[in-house]
């Protein structure tokens, strides 16, 4: 009889925590669709007295955040596309290929997971400026185009594998290049998707550095332009919430369909390191 | 075959090289040169005109109320959302470990959904819920006889309401790396325990809890120096305010870098913002060691 109270306790529990975590989520979804100036009257509504779809299309027309959208699209799957090579390359060549200044290079880049960005923001902007990128797409990218931390996840994941597969495609002649494509890439396919979701879900969600390198609405990335018309619309609860599911909804989808290869990556990364 | 490899080696390496090193390093250390100036708005004009000052922007800070609130502000948000938000993961990571627990793999996306939402969108929606009027966190406190609490107009409540939506946004990526933890711990520890007499809260303290040691360490690290980074909470929900109450030391360096252009000044609080981190760092470290012997 302990046993099963206990059961049901723990169940419960499990539920009400669900539930409470998914409350501010699930809200905003229903204001999102509520008239305009439902969500603040009283009580409290929960669900909308009729499904007003208005709220999403007056963000694409009156607010033109199409723009914004596409912006955010086209930059996290850049930065995720650049950040899946570059750090492949490096974190394959780390851990699997013999060269002088290996060991000390690594470690020196190791040194960068424990400075905050914002260290060096400021000069980063003003060396962006020189170079013309300030309010630019490229500006923007560019912290996310290479990282340590990927790096890291692909260096460990490529130790693991076993030499005598490089080695005997050495002795066949292939060129360091053709191994890496032709051999090592499908194997580690998997870590290839954790660190594409990581980068795409990072660089989809930052909002500090989008916010200080770019000064023109049009080019704003959706975090950005979100922020920017929550001043002035403060009172439109349900637009504001409207903004907020499609912001949110794109990173909810990748998280939801690629969650197992993104969780990996947080294991590996607290495990091992 | 070596020598091949060599060259190899830095082609591989040489792209992710150069941009961490030319967009990370050069900059950190181009930013603890700034801070030793008096970088401003002229100087993004005509940088010839910017002069060495020496420590004189540290000395304006510490002679700044503002700089103390921040500080104040970020280390309230360390401190207390830091071990809550902590101690809310452990809870979460305990229950569906559990093993009357049922869909535990439904709950356990569950509880991480809020860590990949976009933090600018969940603070607008959370800003909502705060309303004093409409706000549905008031509405069912009301329920329970607790009246209106103006969270985020009122100086007092401001700090509270921004750790209360950190812990909600954070708290699952600690309980994943907690139930990892936990489940490296050998089912063998919990039956002899049970063999022997043990409770739950003994099998807790002298099983689960030794178990979590090293885990433990590594996440109360990465959530400290993660809260000492607070800003989008503040800049979204409450601009700093009311009375500067949620004003925290990045923002504090936002607003003196990319409101006010004082870049020199804004480079010397991301600097102090460095050795607080490291000595917070250090002094969990020693603390974890200490209690390890």
């Amino acid at each position: 009889m302990k046993r099963l109270g206990g059961s049901v306790l723990i169940n419960l529990a499990l539920a009400a925590g669900g539930l409470l975590t998914l409350t501010p989520l699930l809200w905003m979804l229903s204001a999102s669709l509520m008239p305009a100036g439902e969500a603040n009257s009283l009580p409290p509504p929960l669900l909308p007295s009729r499904l007003e779809l208005g709220n999403y299309a007056a963000l694409f027309s009156r607010l033109s955040l199409a723009r914004n959208l596409l912006n955010s699209v086209a930059i996290s799957l850049a930065v995720t596309l650049s950040s899946v090579l570059i750090n492949s390359m490096a974190g394959y060549a780390f851990a699997k290929l013999r060269f002088r200044g290996r060991e000390p290079v690594f470690r020196l880049l190791l040194t960068a997971l424990l400075i905050p960005a914002q260290v060096g923001m400021l000069p980063l902007f003003l060396l962006l400026k020189g170079m013309g990128l300030v309010n630019s797409y490229a500006g923007v990218m560019i912290p996310g185009l290479a990282g340590v931390f990927g790096i890291f996840l692909v260096r460990q994941y490529v130790a693991a594998l076993p030499d005598e597969l490089l080695d005997a495609a050495r002795v066949d002649g292939a060129g360091e290049w053709r191994i890496f494509r032709l051999i090592v890439l499908p194997i580690i396919r998997p870590i290839l998707v954790t660190l594409a979701v990581f980068s795409f879900l990072g660089c989809w969600n930052d909002f500090l550095w989008p916010l200080i390198i770019l000064s023109d609405s049009g080019k704003y990335t959706l975090p950005v332009a979100l922020a920017g018309l929550s001043g002035e619309h403060v009172q439109d609860t349900e637009l504001m919430m409207a903004g907020s599911v499609v912001t949110i909804l794109p990173v909810l989808l990748v998280f939801l369909f690629l969650q197992r290869a993104y969780l990996r990556g947080i294991l590996a990364g607290s495990v091992k390191g | 075959m070596s020598r091949s490899q060599t060259k190899a080696g830095w082609v591989f390496i040489g792209p992710a090289s150069a941009l961490i090193g030319l967009f990370f390093f050069v900059p950190v250390v181009a930013g603890l040169l700034l801070s030793f100036t008096d970088f401003d708005i002229y100087g993004i004009a005509a940088p010839e005109t910017v002069r060495w000052i020496g420590l004189r922007n540290y000395v304006q800070l510490v002679q700044n109320p503002l700089f103390w609130t921040a500080l104040k502000n970020t280390l309230v948000f360390v401190l207390a959302g830091g071990p809550l938000s902590v101690a809310v993961s452990l809870g979460a990571a305990l229950l569906p470990n559990a093993p009357q627990a049922r869909l535990r793999g439904l709950f356990r996306t569950v509880y991480f959904t809020p860590v990949v939402t976009t933090i600018v969108a969940v603070a607008l929606v959370w800003r909502y819920l705060y309303h004093p009027r409409y706000g549905l966190l008031n509405h069912a406190l009301g329920l329970v006889g607790i009246g209106p609490i103006d969270w985020l107009g009122d100086p007092n409540w401001a700090m509270p309401a921004i750790i209360l939506l950190a812990i909600w946004k954070n708290f699952g990526y600690n309980m994943l790396i907690f139930l990892a933890g936990l489940q490296s711990i050998p089912e063998e520890l919990y039956e002899a325990a049970r063999l022997d007499g043990a409770g739950a809260l003994q099998r807790f303290r002298h099983v689960t809890a030794p178990g979590l040691r090293s885990t433990f360490v590594f996440i109360a690290i990465i959530t400290m120096l993660g809260y000492f980074q607070l800003f989008a909470e503040p800049y979204v929900m409450t601009q700093g305010g009311p009375l500067r109450a949620t004003t925290s030391l990045v923002l504090l360096m936002y607003e003196e870098g990319f409101r006010w252009w004082r870049l020199g000044m804004a480079s010397a609080v991301a600097v102090l913002l460095l050795l607080i981190m490291s000595v917070g760092t250090m002094i969990q470290l020693r603390l974890q060691r200490g209690r390890a012997r």
